[in-house]
């Protein structure tokens, strides 16, 4: 069997005193979309949040055990270089108010000073957008400012920024929390196209949605990992308790 | 049965009409003396306006005509000096206290800006008295320069502050997510999604230093000639008017009108520049 391109052991996550994630180990493979579910307050969210350290960003929050990408210990890396091959979109979209659609794709590099040349640019907006089924509607506004676009379109555009940088993972945060339901389907088609180049790790708080986009699913539920197993196999025989509970609708 | 009668309905409508025309007239008269103001400054100040009142240098006494221009380049300088010592500092401490804003020394920094708007101006030039024009035993614009900088400081610091602190954290993590470091993150992302916040606050802390005078009296000093080093001393628009103003000579008078009147222009401008900033450059999250 291939490498594993997540290794997650023996992983632990506090703010200050407040043990968010309790011993985690997991293995992730490539080219599939992982759903990490479970009901709020759970730290689904905050053992997403240390896969690409933005964890760390917030004051008191600190982890034990280790995450391996591709063999390799991230607490040894720099978050930088990290966070340049684990990409993120989160809950609301957010693209740069200050830059245009164009500049918003690209702006992994322009921030990072990456210095393309116009055809390389050209090509990365282009396929980036493609990827992220937003091209057919944006390509005669590359120009505009990327806060004219509606919602969904927001977040697609959030996805090319993510997927332009080419990263290993992409991380997503609730990405349909906020938008519209046929903006939520858009979002879901999406992800199973990406996942031929990608491999996704969901957190979603909607079982239907991880039932319906996901091949493995993880369920948390009081920061500890219950049940980790491809989704059907989840939801039709959980093995734990907690994970029959919740998936029959007994707790959210 | 009707619960209000028509007769206390009618006292209720009554006594609505008086509060609200009773706050019409006070707000209107807050205005008056602003108004009066305007239309005298113009009443008194246009007849010295013609084109070489701003290219030509004030005559000997006795003598008619004569302009402002060493008034006006000294101004112009002496304002646009203290605006580049005071813009690095001012921007650099807003970036520090809303990237900090619980930190102590935040507060403490905080505090000491709230202080600092309350030293009179005077106080001010006294300082830059005896930090610069002490030590090099002449006056100077530059020192000048530097009281108003540091009349400029707290005005500027707080609208920064007050814009950067406004900016979002979800693009902060936007772009820590993209893999930017934290300083990148701030030139290149909150700074330029704050510009217009920045940028008119830095206008404003000038609106409001254009007409001091009493910083640059024992400072700038004023001179009757036209120059632009600022190593010695240089008129400026305000000093121009004080010593003018007290002066006994009708043309004197007259030129320190007409230099009111352009004052007043000049931070009128500045008014309407920084609301043209704020409308057009403002960036919506």
């Amino acid at each position: 069997m291939e490498r594993p391109i997540l290794e997650v052991k023996d992983f632990h996550a506090w703010f200050g005193t407040h043990e968010v994630v309790r011993n985690v180990n997991l293995s992730l493979h490539r080219n599939r979309v992982i759903a990490v579910m479970g009901p709020s307050g759970c730290g689904k969210t905050t053992f997403l949040r240390c896969i690409n350290r933005m964890h760390e960003l917030t004051p008191g929050a600190r982890t034990e055990g280790q995450i391996l990408l591709e063999g390799e210990d991230i607490y040894r890396m720099s978050p930088i270089m990290l966070r340049l091959r684990v990409g993120m979109v989160f809950q609301r979209p957010n693209p740069f108010p200050h830059m245009t659609i164009y500049e918003n794709v690209l702006a992994g590099y322009l921030l990072n000073n990456i210095k393309l040349n116009r055809n390389d640019k050209e090509a990365i907006v282009e396929s980036s957008l493609r990827k992220a089924a937003l091209w057919e509607e944006v390509k005669d506004n590359l120009k505009k400012k990327g806060t004219f676009l509606s919602g969904g379109q927001q977040q697609r555009l959030c996805i090319a920024r993510a997927i332009a940088m080419k990263p290993d993972i992409l991380l997503l945060d609730e990405p349909t929390s906020a938008l519209d339901p046929i903006s939520t389907a858009g979002i879901e088609e999406l992800l199973q196209e990406l996942k031929k180049n990608y491999t996704l790790i969901l957190v979603t708080h909607n079982m239907q949605q991880a039932a319906r986009v996901s091949d493995d699913t993880a369920f948390f539920y009081m920061g500890e990992l219950v049940e980790f197993a491809p989704t059907r196999q989840l939801f039709t025989a959980p093995q734990d308790q907690r994970t029959q509970n919740y998936i029959t609708g007994r707790f959210s | 049965m009707q619960i209000v009668s028509i007769k206390r309905l009618r006292r209720r409508e009554l006594r609505s009409k008086l509060v609200r025309s009773g706050v019409l007239f006070f707000t209107l008269l807050t205005l008056l003396p602003l108004v009066y103001i305007l239309l005298y400054i113009v009443k008194q100040g246009i007849g010295a306006i013609n084109w070489s009142f701003f290219v030509q240098l004030p005559k000997p006494v006795g003598e008619s005509g004569g302009g402002i221009a060493n008034a006006l380049a000294g101004s112009f300088i002496i304002v646009g000096v203290a605006t580049l010592l005071a813009v690095p500092i001012g921007i650099a401490s807003a970036l520090y206290l809303s990237e900090h804003s619980n930190g102590q020394l935040a507060g403490a920094i905080r505090f000491c800006v709230e202080v600092l708007v309350g030293i009179p101006s005077i106080v001010v030039g006294i300082v830059a008295y005896d930090w610069l024009v002490k030590p090099m035993g002449y006056f100077s614009a530059l020192s000048g320069s530097v009281a108003l900088a540091i009349m400029m400081l707290p005005i500027m610091i707080r609208s920064a502050e007050e814009t950067l602190k406004r900016f979002p954290t979800s693009l902060r993590e936007a772009s820590l997510a993209l893999g930017v470091p934290y300083y990148k993150t701030i030139i290149k992302v909150l700074l330029p999604c704050s510009l217009s916040g920045v940028l008119s606050g830095i206008i404003l802390s000038v609106a409001r230093i254009v007409g001091e005078t009493a910083p640059l009296l024992f400072t700038a000093f004023g001179n009757p000639y036209l120059t632009t080093n600022i190593l010695r001393p240089m008129q400026s628009l305000p000093l121009l008017i004080y010593n003018y103003a007290i002066s006994p000579y009708d043309s004197w008078h007259q030129l320190a009108w007409g230099a009111a009147l352009v004052l007043l222009i000049w931070i009128l401008l500045l008014n309407i520049l920084t609301r043209i900033i704020i409308r057009r450059w403002s960036v919506r999250y």
